[in-house]
C-alpha cells in the first residue's frame, strides 16, 4: 500500500521517508488538521455546510447532511473547497451513495490474514469468474469453483460481499449486474470459516 | 446599417442597403470648438440621428465610453439602450436605473459574490430580486427579458414576474435560490409570450414536475426549454405536446426523469434542435427501440450541443454517432465516462469546440481529446469524486500537457487535478499562448510542485507571461508572493482572479492591486492577506466591481478605516459565531451609487464612512 506523500511546509521527515510506490504516483494526503499550512493563519475551518432552508434539486433529499455523509470522520474538510457548486456537488454525492452508476465503482477488499486492503473497480470485470481471477492474481490464492449447493468447496478460500443492507453473501449467488449494484466491500473468508460456508 | 469605424468621437458608418453613403459623426473636440466657437449645440446632428447610431452599439462596454463623451450622447445613449447589465445588484439602485434608462427591454442582473456557490455566503445574505421587480412592473411594463445569477428569488417573485409583464418573453435562472417548482408553474401559467426558460443549477424545492403541465395547450412560443437541473418527473405527455406544438423550439434540455425510450419521441417531434439535453441514458431499450433511437438521432440534422447523458455507458453511445460530426459543444460532466469510451465517442467529433467531462476519463481520455479534437476551445475537467482521498484516480498534468500538443487553439481551461508540476504548466502555456481563462485547481490546498516539492510560482509566471490575453485567472497549489509578483508584473489584461490558499505576505496582494490595471473581480480566501494590503488598494476599489476577502488577517479596524477613507464604496463585513470580535472573517467591497445597502441581515455589518 502506498504512503501519501503527505504536504508538510516545515519538516522535511516525508521527504526523506521510505514508501513504496514510484515517484509522483502517490495520492497527495489532505491536510489532517487545519487546511493553512501557513503558522499565520487563523482559526480552523467550519465543518458544517450552511443548511439550506429549501431543499436542493437533486437526486438524494438527505443532501443536506453535505460533506458529512461520507467523509472519514477523521479528516475536516474545508467549507467550499474544492470549488465545485452545490448542484454538482450534491449529484456525486447522490451517484456515490447510490453506487449504481455507469463506471467507476471502487470496493474495498479485504484478505483474513493479510496486513492490508485493495481496492478494485468492479465496473472493470463483467462477469464472476474474471473478477475471481483477478483476486487470485492479487492475493496470491486460490478460491476455486463456485457451486451453487456447496459454494467454493474444495479451498480455503471463500469470497463474500457485504451487500447494500449490510449483510455478508457469498459471491456468485446473484446475477453479476444485482451483485454490481449491491456490493459495498468484499472480504475473501480464510480457513473453517470459510469452509462452513460451504455446507 | 453597419458601424465600420469606431474612434474617440467619431464613428463612420457604411449604408450597406442604399448604395454607399458615408456618415460621419463628430462629437464635440476642440479643432470644431475652434472652427465653429458661436455653436451652441455640442453635435450638429439631430438627437434622432444620434441615438439610431447608438442604438447600433451593442457592447455594454461601447455603451458606457459612448456615454461619457458629453451630455448630449449621454442622452442619446440612455434612450437608445435596452438591455442592460447590472454585474452587482448592489451597487446601483432600481430607481436609479430607471431614471437614466428610459425604455429597458432586457435586464441581466447578479447578485451574491461568486463564493456563495461554494456556501461561503451567509444564507440570507440579500440580493433579493423583488425590489427591483416592483419598480420594473412600473418602469418597464414592457420588460421582455430577464436573467438573473445569484439572486434570491422567491415564487411570489416569480407569480409577481409572470403577471405584470405582458410582454414576457426570457427567463433565465443560474444559481439563483429562494424559489420552488410551484414559481416555474406561475410563470408557464401566465407567460403567454414566453421564448426562453432556462433554470440552472439552482437551490431550488423541487416539489413536483406539474409546473410543466401549466403551459396552455395554445401556448406554442417557446425556443428554449431548460430544466435539466430539476429531479422530479414531469408529465411526459404534456413534454411531448409542448415539444410538438412549439415548432421554433431550438434548445431542449430535459431532466433524468425522461427516459431514453421518451427521448426518441421528443426528437421525432423536435429534429430542428441545435441543442439537446438528454434525460436518463441507462440502457433499458429493446434492439428494436434502440434501431428507433438511432433513426431519431440521424434526422436530427442541427444538433451542435449535447448535454446531459447521466448514466450513459459505452454500449449505448454509439447512437449518438450520427450527430456527432456536427457537435461544437459536448458536455459529458454527468457522465462517468472511463478513458476508451471517452476516446470512442470523441473520434467521432473532429468539429468539438467546447468539451465539459468528469475526471473518470483520465489522462489517457485526455490525450484521446488531443488526438481527435484539434478545433477544441474549451476544456473543462470536473472532478468526479472530489473528497475521496483514498482512491487514486482522476488527471494529473499529463492530461492536460496531452490537450495542449493536440489542441493549439485551447484558450479556456477548467481543470482540477491532484497534482501538477510548474513544467507541465511552461509546456501548456508554450504550446496554447492564447489562453483568455486559466483555471486551474490543485484540489489539495498548498500542494507544491509533486516532482521537486517547489511552490507553484513558476507554473503561474509562465501563464502570466506567455499569455498575454489572459483574462481570468485561478491560481492554486503551494504560492509565495513571488506568484503575485509575476501577476502584477505581467497579467495586464487580467480582470478576474481567484486565490486560496497561497502568497506569504501582504505584499503579494498589493503587487496584484499595483500591476493589474484592468482588474475588476478580485476574489480571496485562506490568505496571510491583512491590513496593509487592504488599504493598499484605496485607490484601486473604485474602479473594480468587487473585492473578497475571508479568512485572511484583515481586522474591523481596517475596514473601518477602508470604509472612513472611501465614502463611495460599501464595505461589508460578516462576522462568525464565536470568532474574535477584532477579526473582519469575510469582507466583501464594491463601488456603489446606491450607498449602504438598508436590507443586510444582522450578521452583515455595513461599515459606512459616516
Amino acid at each position: 500500500m502506498e504512503r501519501s506523500m503527505a504536504f508538510e511546509s516545515d519538516l522535511n521527515l516525508k521527504a526523506t521517508e521510505l514508501r513504496l510506490g514510484l515517484p509522483g504516483s502517490d495520492e497527495p494526503e489532505k491536510p489532517s488538521t487545519t487546511p493553512s499550512v501557513r503558522s499565520n493563519k487563523r482559526a480552523s475551518p467550519e465543518i458544517s455546510e450552511e443548511s439550506r432552508s429549501k431543499g436542493s434539486s437533486c437526486v438524494s433529499s438527505k443532501v443536506e447532511s453535505g460533506e458529512r455523509d461520507s467523509a472519514p470522520p477523521a479528516k475536516e474538510q474545508v467549507v467550499g473547497w474544492p470549488p465545485i457548486r452545490s448542484y454538482r456537488k450534491n449529484c456525486l454525492r447522490a451517484k456515490k451513495n447510490d453506487q449504481v452508476d455507469g463506471a467507476g465503482m471502487y470496493v474495498k477488499v479485504s484478505v483474513d490474514g493479510a496486513p492490508y486492503l485493495r481496492k478494485i473497480d468492479l465496473k472493470v470485470y463483467k462477469s464472476y469468474p474474471e473478477l475471481l481471477e483477478t483476486l487470485e492474481n492479487m492475493f496470491k490464492l486460490t478460491i476455486g469453483e463456485y457451486s451453487e449447493k456447496e459454494g467454493y468447496n474444495g479451498s480455503d478460500f471463500a469470497p463474500t460481499y457485504e451487500d447494500k443492507d449490510g449483510d455478508w453473501m457469498l459471491v456468485g449467488d446473484v446475477p453479476w449486474d444485482m451483485f454490481i449494484s449491491s456490493c459495498k466491500r468484499l472480504r475473501i473468508m480464510k480457513g473453517s470459516e470459510a469452509r462452513g460456508l460451504s455446507c | 446599417m453597419k458601424i465600420i469605424c469606431f474612434h474617440e468621437k467619431s464613428f463612420t458608418i457604411l449604408n450597406t442597403e442604399t448604395e454607399f453613403r458615408v456618415f460621419t459623426l463628430m462629437g464635440p473636440n476642440p479643432k470644431m470648438k475652434r472652427e465653429f466657437p458661436d455653436s451652441t449645440r455640442s453635435s450638429p446632428f439631430p438627437d434622432e440621428v444620434l441615438e439610431r447610431v447608438l442604438s447600433l452599439l451593442q457592447s455594454p462596454k461601447d455603451r458606457s465610453a459612448v456615454s461619457l463623451v458629453c451630455k448630449d450622447w449621454y442622452n442619446a445613449e440612455s434612450w437608445s439602450r435596452t438591455h442592460v447589465f447590472i454585474g452587482n445588484c448592489y451597487s446601483v439602485s432600481p430607481e436609479i436605473v430607471a431614471r437614466r434608462f428610459p425604455i429597458i427591454k432586457s435586464v441581466t442582473l447578479k447578485g451574491k459574490p461568486r463564493f456563495s456557490d461554494f456556501n461561503l455566503v451567509p444564507e440570507n445574505w440579500g440580493a433579493d430580486v423583488h425590489p427591483w421587480l416592483v419598480v420594473f412592473a412600473t418602469k418597464y411594463p414592457f420588460l421582455e427579458e430577464l436573467r438573473l445569477k445569484r439572486m434570491v428569488v422567491s415564487d411570489e417573485s416569480l407569480e409577481f414576474l409572470a403577471v405584470n409583464f405582458p410582454n414576457f418573453k426570457v427567463l433565465s435562472l443560474f444559481s439563483c435560490d429562494g424559489f420552488s417548482t410551484d414559481g416555474l408553474a406561475a410563470i408557464a401559467t401566465h407567460c403567454k409570450s414566453l421564448t426562453q426558460l432556462d433554470i440552472q443549477e439552482n437551490g431550488i424545492e423541487d416539489k413536483s414536475g406539474g409546473w410543466l403541465s401549466c403551459f396552455p395547450e395554445n401556448f406554442t412560443s417557446l425556443e428554449v426549454l431548460n430544466f435539466a437541473n430539476l429531479n422530479t418527473d414531469v408529465n411526459f405527455d404534456a413534454l411531448e405536446k409542448l415539444v410538438s406544438r412549439c415548432k421554433s423550439l431550438k434548445v431542449l434540455k430535459v431532466n433524468k426523469s425522461v427516459s431514453l425510450e421518451n427521448l426518441q419521441r421528443l426528437l421525432v417531434c423536435a429534429p430542428r434542435l441545435t441543442e439537446l439535453g438528454t434525460g436518463s441514458f441507462m440502457p433499458e431499450l429493446t434492439g428494436r427501440q434502440y434501431a428507433e433511437l438511432e433513426t431519431a438521432f440521424n434526422q436530427c440534422k442541427n444538433l451542435n450541443t449535447l448535454s446531459g447523458l447521466w448514466e450513459a455507458t459505452a454500449l449505448y453511445l454509439p447512437v449518438l454517432y450520427p450527430i456527432c460530426s456536427s457537435l461544437t459543444f459536448l458536455n459529458l460532466s454527468y457522465t462517468f465516462l472511463q478513458s476508451l469510451e471517452l476516446a470512442s465517442l470523441l473520434r467521432q467529433c473532429p468539429r468539438l469546440r467546447r468539451l465539459w467531462v468528469l475526471d473518470t476519463v483520465g489522462d489517457k481520455g485526455l490525450e484521446a481529446v488531443g488526438s481527435n479534437c484539434p478545433l477544441l476551445e474549451e476544456l473543462r475537467v470536473f472532478p468526479a469524486d472530489p473528497f475521496d482521498e483514498e482512491i487514486i484516480h482522476g488527471v494529473t498534468e499529463a492530461g492536460l500537457v496531452a490537450v495542449s500538443y493536440g489542441c493549439r487553439r485551447l484558450h479556456y481551461v477548467l481543470y482540477f487535478c491532484r497534482q501538477m508540476t510548474n513544467a507541465a504548466v511552461a509546456t501548456i502555456v508554450q504550446n496554447c499562448p492564447d489562453f483568455t481563462h486559466f483555471r486551474l485547481c490543485i484540489m489539495n490546498p498548498g500542494q507544491p510542485d509533486y516532482l521537486t516539492n517547489e511552490p507553484m510560482d513558476e507554473a503561474f509566471g509562465a501563464v502570466v507571461r506567455t499569455c498575454t490575453k489572459l483574462q481570468r485567472l485561478s491560481v492554486s497549489g503551494l504560492l509565495t508572493d513571488l506568484t503575485f509578483k509575476y501577476i502584477g508584473q505581467y497579467a495586464k489584461n487580467l480582470e478576474t482572479l481567484s486565490v486560496a490558499f497561497a502568497g506569504s505576505s501582504d505584499r503579494g496582494m498589493q503587487c496584484v492591486l499595483e500591476g493589474c490595471t484592468k482588474l475588476r473581480k478580485l476574489e480571496i480566501r485562506d490568505c496571510p492577506f491583512g491590513n496593509v494590503a487592504l488599504l493598499s488598494g484605496l485607490e484601486k476599489y473604485e474602479s473594480m466591481r468587487s473585492l473578497w476577502m475571508s479568512a485572511c488577517n484583515v481586522t474591523m479596524n481596517g475596514c473601518r478605516l477602508l470604509a472612513r477613507e472611501m465614502p463611495r464604496l460599501n464595505v461589508e463585513v460578516m462576522k462568525e459565531d464565536g470568532s474574535d470580535d477584532s477579526q473582519a472573517d469575510k469582507v466583501y467591497v464594491y463601488r456603489s451609487v446606491a450607498g449602504p445597502r438598508r436590507d443586510a441581515p444582522p450578521c452583515v455589518l455595513t461599515l459606512s464612512g459616516l
